[in-house]
């Protein structure tokens, strides 16, 4: 079983670019990113693309398909009608290096603000315990796999270059949330996700979750129970008091 | 200089190759010892393909079973090897692998947990006891970020330090190295492209530690992702170190067999470890009839007590669908060839008969994902097919058991890139504690290595010149597609040798490899030098093809089967084979020459952990007078 399919793939180089036109063979059971190596083996041996496992499992090859953030290794050719035009361009947040390959660094910057796991001086490797259901949590955000298609897709940053610097993304501000839902956590992270990596930005559209290969429940699990940790230290009058008593003998 | 011209220059202590759970290991090692660490590898930070190891890391921590130790893991590893194992990785590897997963807890990885609050191990072939540390069915994830996590803690450290994240530890994402440079005999450094800008890069650098990997894409039918091209291997032959063992190539039993575009994708063997029996067309679980004479007594002979086995391990003997890889792989090749295939031609694996949907979808979340996404088969409810797929290989750099240090002085290697550690055979879970407990020692034997260096080695500018050039060349040539000559390779490979050899054809994979070897001279690469997939690929080639022929070569030599080595002509394992390596060297770059080493024989309080009857099945009769001896 196998047909001709209509593609336009954005190709470009240093700032400038425009979607070229292919007619391409599709066969059974294949994804878009068979078909952007069918282009690359035949017809475009320079097309360049990030991938790396092809089984969706280590969120290289995210691009955007007809305009929606997709894994290319997991979008079967099967979802589209033979007759329909595939449109395939790079993710739109970061800035394209060539064709669907774009400078990924603003989420590895990211990463690096945010302070690592900080377990308790005294427990040694070998003696953690922690219980299924206390590790569950934090388990659910590990599952990431780093696509960034929830920072592409985040209108914060999507069209807004200039929030860059002050928000994390759902990516890094989840990680946060990881870090604060482990057991063995001891480092305080809830004031540096309001203040430093833009929690307060995010106004809940989900369209993070919705783009989640992983199917993460990144709104719902991670970033609404932040602002309520946040809220609750934030306008607990116990902690407003103490904070004011601290101040005051400082 | 002209040469210099667009070629950064960077000067480090060590150098890692590769940012899988080996390299990153390594890395962490060097730079926790104080050196100034590169961590150099073809794609971005953390999608090495460790992120695809599915089932576990083992580690005898005896959580689950506490009868668990490190010389039953020994022994395992031992026998799923068939005694070719290089006895003291295999005895360092079993000894370290629980402290290296607390670590990995400690710096923040989140394992399954036991009820009583500790890591859970699960059952996996070949082992004896539930042994693998796991996070479902996703665990080289998790290992990959923990130890990407631990390399961003370290540079937040140099930060409070020195103002700079990248003070010690910097990592050189999307840049493949091509070269390894030496000053006479020594290491002095790596010669690299920037994927992104074509740009050429010179690491000046004392020690390398190569943990690239693997040579799957040498082959069609096969898990690994596009970064496995043998590039450690061959960046070690070019440097004058020896590959031994590579005639062993792991087929993992279950891969995708349907949809085509996915044919080789990786099924996890927790599948089975968790239930999942094997069927052919009849409907038969036919692993019984394919349990060998060596593991006759640790195997059940009916279905009633396999399945017993799940609930009752202290009672019953575990069902064969449990045997080592090679043993599955091969059983299944034979069901297919006798014709008892799946329609698509591979077998049936099934779980959902065994377990309820929701505990499926719990224990094996990728696979459930994998299977419903890719080829809509709900696996809680149908029986998925399954098939052989070029999985791993077991050869590779001839290293020095306790620092990883090849034969060629500042050359290192960990992981899957070295050699010895698992025999002719790996068992699953035992790849991602190699990782770790001989990624920590590679950067360890390196740091020592610099310690004890009196003078550092210099770059030679011709080496490095030729390097350019060498890259550079396709770029220049109208040649050949280079996406049709790797097809070929992959073709012939995977048809000539793949899981069942014989002389004939491999000779003839020889002819055809020395073509290939022509062609790649040839081959051209369109367009510029950025981002370019045809031109990388077109460097790729000289590793794939130098690997290929290693491979090809030592298989045409070994005269037996044994563990990932099968020879249709030569059926039996020969225990005089037992005590002979091939390793290959390259003195032109080109052509590959295999010698026959002697293995070393083990030591005494490591051969005496063995019964008499099971050494009696490896061992020649000379080898068996020298036991009695020591345990007169």
């Amino acid at each position: 079983m196998s047909y001709k399919a209509k593609f336009k793939v954005w190709r470009g180089e240093g700032g400038e670019g425009r979607l070229e036109d292919f007619t391409v063979e599709v066969n059974d059971g294949e994804v878009v990113l068979d078909i952007i190596h069918r282009l690359q083996a035949t017809q475009a041996p320079d097309l360049a693309v990030r991938w790396n496992c092809k089984a969706g499992k280590c969120g290289s090859c995210s691009m955007e398909i007809n305009g929606k953030p997709r894994l290319g290794c997991m979008t079967r050719m099967s979802t589209f009608e033979e007759d329909e035009t595939i449109t395939v361009t790079p993710m739109r947040t970061f800035p394209v290096i060539k064709d669907l390959v774009t400078d990924v660094s603003y989420n590895y910057q990211k990463a690096r603000e945010i302070p690592s796991f900080t377990p308790p001086a005294d427990v040694k490797p070998g003696e953690y315990r922690m219980q299924q259901v206390d590790v569950e949590r934090s388990q659910e955000f590990r599952k990431c796999i780093e696509c960034f298609m929830c920072n592409n897709v985040c209108h914060v940053i999507r069209d807004h270059e200039e929030n860059k610097t002050n928000f994390s993304g759902p990516r890094f501000l989840m990680r946060i949330a990881e870090l604060d839902m482990h057991p063995y956590d001891v480092a305080d992270r809830q004031e540096a996700a309001q203040e430093q990596h833009g929690l307060g930005y995010c106004n809940i559209t989900k369209c993070c979750t919705e783009v989640c290969p992983e199917h993460i429940k990144i709104t719902d699990n991670a970033l609404i129970p932040m602002k309520e940790r946040v809220v609750d230290r934030k306008y607990d009058p116990l902690v407003w008091l103490g904070n004011k008593i601290f101040k005051r003998a400082k | 200089m002209e040469n210099s011209v667009n070629t950064e220059r960077h000067e480090y202590d060590v150098v890692v190759i590769g940012a899988g759970g080996a390299g990153l290991r390594a890395a962490i090692e060097a730079r926790q010892q104080g050196k100034r660490t590169a961590i150099v590898c073809k794609s971005l930070f953390g999608k090495a393909h460790t992120v695809m190891a599915e089932g576990g890391a083992a580690a005898a921590m005896g959580n689950v079973n506490s009868n668990d130790n490190w010389m039953v893991h020994f022994r395992d590893t031992m026998r799923g090897g068939k005694f070719l194992n290089n006895w003291r990785m295999a005895e360092l590897h079993a000894k370290e692998a629980p402290d290296r997963v607390w670590e990995l807890e400690a710096w923040g990885a989140l394992f399954d947990r036991t009820k009583d609050g500790k890591i859970s191990q699960r059952n996996f072939g070949g082992h004896e006891y539930p042994r693998l540390a796991h996070v479902g069915d996703r665990t080289g994830l998790e290992m990959i970020r923990t130890l990407q996590q631990r390399v961003v803690a370290l540079q937040q450290e140099d930060y409070e330090t020195h103002g700079d994240y990248e003070a010690y530890i910097k990592v050189f994402a999307e840049c493949t190295v091509t070269r390894l440079l030496k000053d006479g005999d020594r290491i002095s450094g790596a010669f690299a492209y920037w994927r992104e800008s074509g740009n050429f890069v010179l690491f000046d650098a004392p020690a390398v530690v190569l943990a690239t990997g693997g040579i799957g894409k040498s082959y069609v039918v096969t898990s690994n992702s596009w970064e496995y091209t043998g590039d450690g291997h061959a960046l070690a032959l070019l440097a004058g170190a020896n590959l031994i063992n590579m005639e062993f190539i792991q087929f993992h039993p279950t891969g995708m067999v349907w949809p085509p575009s996915v044919r080789g994708i990786l099924v996890t063997e927790s599948v089975r470890g968790d239930g999942g029996v094997l069927r052919n067309s009849e409907g038969k679980r036919f692993m019984f009839d394919y349990i060998p004479d060596v593991f006759k007594d640790q195997y059940a002979t009916t279905e009633e007590e396999g399945d017993r086995w799940y609930t009752d391990q202290a009672n019953n003997r575990r069902p064969p669908e449990l045997l080592p890889r090679d043993e599955v792989a091969r059983a299944i090749n034979a069901e297919v060839k006798a014709g008892r295939g799946s329609p698509q031609g591979g077998v049936f694996l099934d779980v959902s008969t065994r377990l309820p949907a929701e505990e499926i979808k719990k224990r094996l979340p990728s696979m459930h994902h994998q299977f419903k996404e890719l080829a809509d088969v709900d696996i809680t409810a149908e029986p998925m097919q399954v098939g052989p797929t070029c999985h791993y290989i077991m050869g590779g750099v001839e290293v020095d058991a306790d620092t990883g240090a090849a034969s060629v002085p500042g050359l290192f290697a960990a992981g899957e890139v070295s050699g010895g550690m698992h025999g002719s055979n790996r068992l699953g879970g035992n790849s991602l504690s190699d990782l770790l407990v001989f990624g920590r020692r590679a950067g360890a034997g390196a740091a020592a290595y610099i310690d004890a260096l009196e003078a550092r080695p210099k770059v030679s500018s011709e080496m490095v010149a030729d390097a350019r050039e060498e890259a550079l060349a396709p770029l220049g040539r109208h040649g050949e597609n280079p996406y049709e000559v790797h097809h070929e390779l992959q073709r012939t490979m995977n048809d000539l040798v793949g899981i069942i050899r014989k002389s004939e054809e491999i000779t003839e994979a020889l002819q055809v490899v020395e073509k290939i070897k022509e062609r790649v001279q040839l081959v051209g690469a369109a367009g510029s030098r950025i981002y370019n997939p045809g031109w990388h690929l077109a460097i790729d080639l000289r590793n794939m093809v130098l690997v290929s022929e290693c491979v090809a070569r030592a298989a045409l030599l070994r005269e037996e089967s044994r563990g990932g080595h099968t020879r249709d002509d030569f059926p039996g394992m020969n225990p005089v084979w037992r005590r002979k390596l091939l390793a290959c060297s390259t003195e032109d770059g080109t052509t590959i020459k295999v010698q026959e080493k002697p293995q070393s024989s083990m030591r005494d309080d490591l051969i005496t952990l063995f019964d008499r009857d099971e050494l009696k099945k490896y061992l020649t009769d000379e080898e068996m007078a020298e036991f009695d001896g020591i345990t007169k």
